[in-house]
């Protein structure tokens, strides 16, 4: 599967998306879903939780280990996917449409450096 | 240089994804796991298991030989082809290995050990050959013997190779259709193998089959020559046999709570306390093997522990290692995983002797503690929930 060219890209495997009102989505690659293989469980951050780029913010489960999740960005968690914690494996099945949290960060500049700070499609796609 | 089986080549046509285990390049699975894991409760799947190491035993004293060398007792094997499961013990009733032992004759047996394992086992197992009458064979090619590798690094130069002892590949079908399958690839077997019972083998054209498996479910796993091994992988395939990979081999096992050597016991653990009291035979008294001082009489280890199941009550995954917390103690994970035929994540445990089965305990999980159920340690056999 391509990466799309509208997400920016962590090393550790995330991707982010800038949404029209600001606030970023958040998911997994399609290059780590794969690795993971059949994905059982998601642990997705509490609602309200402030947390900083890079720092652990959920966990996801597959049949043969678990695996952390780096915020790509600082803010606060407004909102997680639930339908996708009620079934993991829709992860597996498109791992770009199905993300995990979303994230409105505190100071937009800062979020701009963050962003800027991923790697664009092409160069996420260099890296695997 | 990873170790490859006679299959390497089969399991890259069949879309493996291929992992290191033991130093073995196998395939942890062909797409999903989960799927795999469901063609063998619910039809037919196959695994190659070439990487664990055949040894033949053979001399009059053999019979003697195993009586001394195993926990269990191979008197109990008196028709030939039937097998029995043991453990193999050091001198204070640690777990070295387990095994599946052959009869063919009281001077003649089979025997099958793990992959990692070998290295140590074969030593050890030559080791105890002083003052018997009997010979050991491994069925491997030199730079896959483990033995033929130690010689080489000079330190017994008497290991050989008797003439015609060929290097074997083996592969398991496992699953409610897994011997009609087998029939419909291999017609001519069908006389040689329609009756045989649970932990029963026949040898047929030069392959041994046996009813035995590692994954809950009925099943064949046969014992071939290497040239032999692709031409069968691929009829079995056409006979509509799914390839499966070691992922689901170990759910598999999990739920039919089987141990795992080297992650559900080791060389420090007795078999009192990892579930295998019943393949340890103590009626004949006279019968002087191995470890048997540690596990009976006045110098007998202390079972401290039992080898329970946990079925988890909140959302999660065991894994090994994790703390159990019980009102009688600590107890510990040794495997444990998401059981995709009960949709819930199951483990097998080392708990205080006193947990009860049926009580509720917590498991500690990241920075969170997570209800679960004591439970025998079995979870699924022939299809079916056994909770």
């Amino acid at each position: 599967m391509n990466n799309p060219d509208n997400l920016k890209y962590a090393a550790s495997h995330e991707w982010a998306k800038q949404e029209a009102d600001g606030s970023i989505t958040i998911g997994i690659t399609d290059h780590a879903q794969e690795a993971l293989g059949d994905i059982v469980f998601l642990e997705l951050p509490a609602i309200g939780r402030v947390v900083k780029a890079g720092e652990e913010c959920a966990v996801v489960e597959s049949v043969k280990a678990a695996s952390d999740i780096y915020s790509p960005v600082s803010g606060e968690v407004v909102d997680i996917n639930q339908a996708a914690a009620d079934a993991p494996e829709s992860v597996n099945a498109d791992a770009y449409a199905v993300w995990l949290f979303r994230i409105k960060p505190a100071d937009s500049a800062r979020c701009a450096a963050e962003l800027d700070g991923l790697l664009d499609a092409a160069a996420y796609g260099a890296t695997l | 240089m990873p170790l490859r089986t006679p299959l390497y080549d089969s399991h890259l046509a069949a879309g493996a994804k291929m992992v290191d285990f033991s130093g073995w390049e196998m395939p942890i699975h062909y797409g999903s796991q989960i799927e795999e894991h469901h063609a063998v409760r619910r039809d037919a799947g196959m695994f190659d298991v070439s990487h664990m190491c055949a040894l033949d035993l053979a001399g009059p004293d053999s019979r003697a030989y195993l009586r001394h060398l195993l926990a269990n007792d191979v008197a109990k094997l008196t028709t030939p082809g039937k097998a029995l499961y043991s453990c193999l013990l050091n001198e204070s009733g640690g777990v070295i290995d387990d095994l599946i032992v052959y009869f063919f004759t009281a001077e003649r047996y089979r025997i099958v050990v793990n992959a990692g394992t070998a290295v140590k086992d074969v030593p050890w197992m030559r080791a105890q050959l002083k003052g018997f009458n009997a010979e050991l064979m491994v069925h491997r090619t030199d730079n896959h013997d483990p033995v033929a590798i130690i010689a080489r690094q000079g330190s017994n130069a008497r290991e050989r190779r008797r003439a015609g002892h060929e290097s074997v590949a083996m592969i398991a079908a496992q699953g409610p259709n897994a011997r009609e399958r087998f029939w419909t690839a291999f017609p001519d077997s069908r006389a040689a193998t329609a009756t045989l019972g649970i932990f029963q083998a026949a040898e047929w054209n030069g392959w041994l089959i046996a009813r035995t498996g590692y994954t809950g479910e009925d099943g064949f796993e046969i014992t071939l020559p290497t040239a032999g091994a692709a031409p069968a992988w691929q009829k079995l395939l056409d006979a509509g046999i799914k390839p499966c990979g070691l992922g689901a081999r170990d759910t598999l096992r999990l739920e039919a709570g089987m141990n795992l050597y080297g992650q559900d016991m080791d060389e420090s653990i007795s078999p009192y306390e990892a579930g295998l009291k019943w393949t340890v035979d103590l009626k004949d008294a006279a019968r002087d093997f191995i470890g048997r001082s540690a596990l009976e009489g006045k110098n007998a280890r202390p079972v401290r522990n039992q080898f329970a199941g946990l079925l988890l009550l909140d959302r999660g995954v065991l894994r090994a290692h994790q703390k159990v917390i019980t009102p009688q103690g600590d107890g510990e994970i040794t495997s444990g995983t998401f059981s995709p035929s009960l949709n819930q994540s199951i483990a097998l445990a080392r708990l205080p002797a006193a947990v009860a089965i049926g009580s509720e305990v917590e498991v500690e999980i990241r920075d969170k503690r997570l209800k679960a159920r004591v439970v025998k340690p079995s979870f699924v056999r022939n299809g079916k929930p056994l909770l």
